[in-house]
């Protein structure tokens, strides 16, 4: 029994589960309704589906940024891709005769995702080729990007009414919110392409160890460019889903602070931000553990004004837990306790 | 210099480190107004004595008394301030501030408003005055030289009235004329009656500066010895060792059948440098390496054994000279486009350049053949299985665990790891940088057999190892490198550890007898016995004469 609990702790999903767990547990408590789903309408209803549907955006974001943290970088600029990405859907959408056309939305899209692409591009060029320090060289889209993002709306918050792009935030397909099943594809995808492929692998590598990486033969330069390119096609999709629910775009708030919650998101899904070994699963768990806990401040009833240091609270916790310090502790009561075990059985 | 007590006694003194004993019983003392080299190889024990002398590491047993008073400081900070002052390989400084601040920080002039920047820079300028350094205090340290750079640490060093200075291997990165300014700094220091321990790689500078040597091998004490005694091939033999290997059964590799040619035929050298070189790292040589073949590099660390076997795998870029494969010129920029030839280099720095630690032993051993056919087209599962089962199998790698991380294996199976990482991608030329240090001695013979086969099944291989018996064992061919250059390029059939120890020491005698000596040995054909042999006669009386050195330099 002990040794089940001693090899499940020592799995670096362990604690960002417990914590879910936790979170879900006081969420049932405070309203028994919790794990209620309903079908209305042939939909999905419920605390979970909400939960699940809020936290899309961001779990898609992380999911790049998972990428990009492993291979020892940062990209602090998806937040600024995401007011970028829908700023260009809606102005396209506006500038159009007939905005509610499936295929006016769908050139919105593509154009929205092409740009952001290009964004994706020069941070890697800015971190592959020049050699910045990738906090830095993301910081410049950080900001200037709502700046871009500012130019593109004219300073407006730009409305739009098409009931397509809309739906992209708040439809559904067969019964579940159509966010979600974004999210799910973009997870299925990112996580097919590095683990079915070779690049998890070169990813891992060149995280961990670049000079012997190089030495082995792997294109560094390749990988730095895919995984930047690719998180900014995550902040695109992340954007127009954002854009999409308020069926408007706002360059100043679309996004704002979403990066933060996606580093968050990935390390508490056990990804270490000094790169190396990553977890997808982890991330969707550190995802829904941040997204569960923006919920539960509405459920147990906590003032508004004590949002945030609830939010501080629980991510403190968290990170005290997988601390070096906490796992090493727990590593020396796992073999005390082991000896315990045996020296009983011993006994009897 | 005689007669007098010494300023530093260091009386067995021992350390050890899990699983390894670093220092054992080793005595080490320094007089004033003397410059003492220590002398040793990689992991001979050198830069721990330093550390135990100023603190860094405590000592598990022994003395350590400083002007007669026995000491034992908490850390390199009381070590200061008792009066032992380090500078480092690399310069500890801070580039981003100004010079006088760098010699001044953290006992800068005070007065009750702060800082007293006035007679900070008066101070500083008076240091560096001190050391005939005529550079701006106010200058940022950035826009000098690493030599000045240097000259401003050793300001430091001696502002806080050091009794003793330690210089750790302070000219690695200088030109000569740069060895010459530190040199002179050195011996006015010496002659205020410091006590200067000196380290360095390059003979020629240890026999230009220092009065007296200790030796360490092994993280024991070898031996004190007064410069001017000891013959330079004596110390290098000393400083090597000899070593009984479990190899004994291996015969000496003789000639085979397709090496026993001139290896200057092109229809057999699979890759020929000409003139190849790198500023700052290693002098334009020559090397032909035949197909099948073993050529071993043999030189003293720093002697640019390393740098050269860099340039051929594409580590670095050479800058001079050419380069052919198979008869064609090619230009290696990448480590990538090496192997894409074939060629593979392991490196000697087996945890920073070797193995990605944190991945599994499976993982580790496919990566460069992965790598090879790019990501999209992953080895499958299966094959991956197959190839860690038999290279696990092969190279004897334990634990016998494909899923284990390699960070968690020893050194000598991670070694292994990064072989078979190298075998799976089946290259025709495989340079081997020190595959054999710091593994016991029973990896070290499997390892040694491997390479001898890996040969008689075609595969051309470039052996480096600071053990002699090993280059002899294994090479058909043995080249020399002495400060980055090569001296000797010789077929191995009559060579004795005697004769390539003199070949790696020599070099103190004159410009002409040392080239001389070099065309003979790179020029004459396969019959090399009589000048290798003669070469320790030849040079034997010349060590000693410090008006020869060529980095001593004048005042």
């Amino acid at each position: 029994m002990n040794a089940t609990i001693g090899k499940l702790a020592a799995n670096r999903l362990f604690w960002p589960v417990v914590m879910l767990l936790a979170l879900f547990a006081i969420n049932l408590v405070a309203f028994p309704g919790f794990f209620a789903i309903t079908i209305k309408d042939g939909h999905l209803f419920g605390s979970l589906i909400d939960i699940l549907r809020n936290g899309a955006p961001m779990l898609i974001i992380a999911i790049g940024m998972t990428l990009v943290i492993a291979t020892r970088g940062i990209d602090l600029s998806v937040g600024a891709i995401c007011a970028i990405a829908g700023a260009v859907a809606c102005s396209i959408l506006l500038g159009s005769s007939d905005p509610s056309n499936p295929a006016t939305v769908a050139v919105a899209i593509a154009v929205a995702v092409g740009i952001s692409l290009l964004l994706g591009v020069w941070n890697g060029f800015l971190v592959a080729v020049l050699g910045i320090q990738p906090i830095i060289a993301t910081l410049i889209l950080m900001t200037a990007g709502r700046g871009v993002a500012m130019l593109i709306t004219e300073g407006q918050i730009l409305t739009v009414n098409s009931p397509p792009f809309k739906a992209i935030g708040s439809g559904f397909w067969v019964g579940v919110p159509i966010a979600v099943v974004i999210a799910a594809v973009v997870f299925a995808v990112a996580a097919l392409i590095t683990r079915r492929t070779a690049l998890g692998l070169m990813i891992e590598s060149v995280g961990i160890n670049p000079e012997a990486s190089r030495q082995a033969g792997v294109r560094a330069r390749g990988l730095l460019f895919a995984v930047y390119t690719f998180c900014a096609f995550c902040a695109a999709i992340a954007g127009i889903i954002l854009t999409a629910n308020q069926t408007a775009a706002d360059a100043n708030n679309t996004g704002l602070f979403i990066e933060l919650d996606a580093i968050l998101a990935v390390v508490i899904g056990g990804t270490s931000l000094m790169g190396g070994r990553y977890s997808l699963t982890g991330t969707l768990v550190g995802a829904l553990v941040i997204q569960t806990l923006v919920t539960t401040v509405y459920t147990v009833g906590i003032p508004p004004i004590a949002t945030m240091v609830f939010k501080a609270a629980v991510v403190t916790v968290v990170c005290l837990l997988q601390s070096p310090a906490t796992t090493a502790a727990f590593a020396s009561w796992r073999r005390t306790a082991a000896l315990r075990t045996a020296g009983k059985e011993m006994a009897a | 210099m005689t007669g007098a007590a010494p300023v530093v006694d260091m009386t067995d003194i021992s350390i050890s480190f899990p699983g390894v004993k670093a220092l054992d019983k080793v005595s080490f003392r320094m007089f004033p107004g003397e410059v003492h080299s220590l002398m040793g190889e990689n992991g001979a024990g050198k830069s721990t004595l330093i550390k135990a002398l100023t603190g860094v590491y405590g000592i598990d047993s022994g003395v350590i008394t400083l002007a007669g008073e026995h000491v034992s400081f908490s850390g390199p900070a009381a070590a200061q301030a008792a009066g032992i002052s380090t500078v480092y390989q690399e310069v500890n400084l801070l580039g981003n501030l100004t010079v006088a601040e760098n010699i001044m920080l953290g006992r800068e002039p005070r007065t009750w408003r702060g800082i007293d920047w006035k007679a900070m820079r008066a101070r500083s300028t008076e240091l560096l005055a001190g050391l005939h350094l005529d550079i701006d205090p106010n200058s940022l340290l950035n826009e000098h030289s690493l030599a000045v750079q240097q000259l401003v640490a050793i300001a430091r060093a001696v502002d806080v009235q050091a009794k003793v200075l330690i210089l750790d291997e302070p000219t690695s990165s200088l030109d000569a004329d740069e060895v010459a300014e530190l040199f002179r700094v050195i011996r006015s220091l010496k002659a205020d009656g410091v006590a200067i321990l000196f380290v360095s790689h390059f003979l020629d500078q240890v026999y230009g500066i220092s009065d007296r040597l200790t030796v360490l091998r092994n993280g024991a004490l070898v031996g004190e010895y007064l410069t001017e005694e000891i013959l330079r091939i004596d110390l290098v033999q000393k400083m090597i060792g000899k070593e009984l290997t479990a190899l004994d059964d291996l015969e000496k590799r003789t000639h085979t059948a397709s090496t026993s040619g001139s290896v200057d035929n092109d229809e057999v050298v699979f890759v020929r440098a000409s003139q190849l070189g790198r500023a700052g790292s290693v002098e334009p040589l020559s090397l032909p390496i035949g197909e099948g073949e073993v050529v071993g590099l043999a030189g003293l660390l720093g002697s640019g054994r390393t740098e050269i076997a860099r340039l051929l795998g594409g580590i670095d870029r050479a800058d001079a000279g050419e380069l052919t494969i198979s008869g064609k010129p090619v230009k290696l920029r990448t480590p990538r486009q090496a192997l894409s030839h074939g060629i593979a280099y392991s490196s000697e720095n087996r945890r920073e350049e070797g193995v990605v630690a944190d991945l599994t032993v499976r993982d580790n051993i496919v990566l460069a053949l992965q790598a090879d056919r790019g990501w999209f087209r992953p080895i499958p599962r299966k094959r991956q299985d197959e190839l860690a089962e038999s290279y696990i199998k092969a190279l004897n790698i334990r634990p016998a665990n494909p899923d284990a991380l390699v960070r968690n294996l020893s050194g000598g199976n991670q070694q292994k790891v990064l072989l078979a990482r190298w075998l799976a991608i089946a290259p025709r030329l495989l340079i081997l940088d020190e595959p054999t240090r710091g593994i016991d001695i029973g990896a070290k013979a499997e390892i040694q057999k491997l390479v001898y086969s890996l040969a008689e099944n075609g595969m051309s291989v470039v052996f480096i190892s600071a053990e002699l018996e090993e280059v002899l064992r294994l090479s058909n061919r043995v080249a020399v490198m002495r400060d980055r250059q090569l001296v000797a390029d010789i077929e191995n059939d009559a060579l004795t550890v005697e004769s390539l120890l003199a070949l790696i020491a020599d070099g103190s005698d004159s410009a002409s007898a040392n080239s001389s000596v070099e065309a003979v040995l790179v020029e004459a054909g396969p019959a090399q016995s009589a000048p290798s042999q003669s070469a320790p006669s030849q040079n034997a009386p010349a060590p000693t004469a410090p008006s020869q050195n060529t980095s001593g330099g004048t005042p």
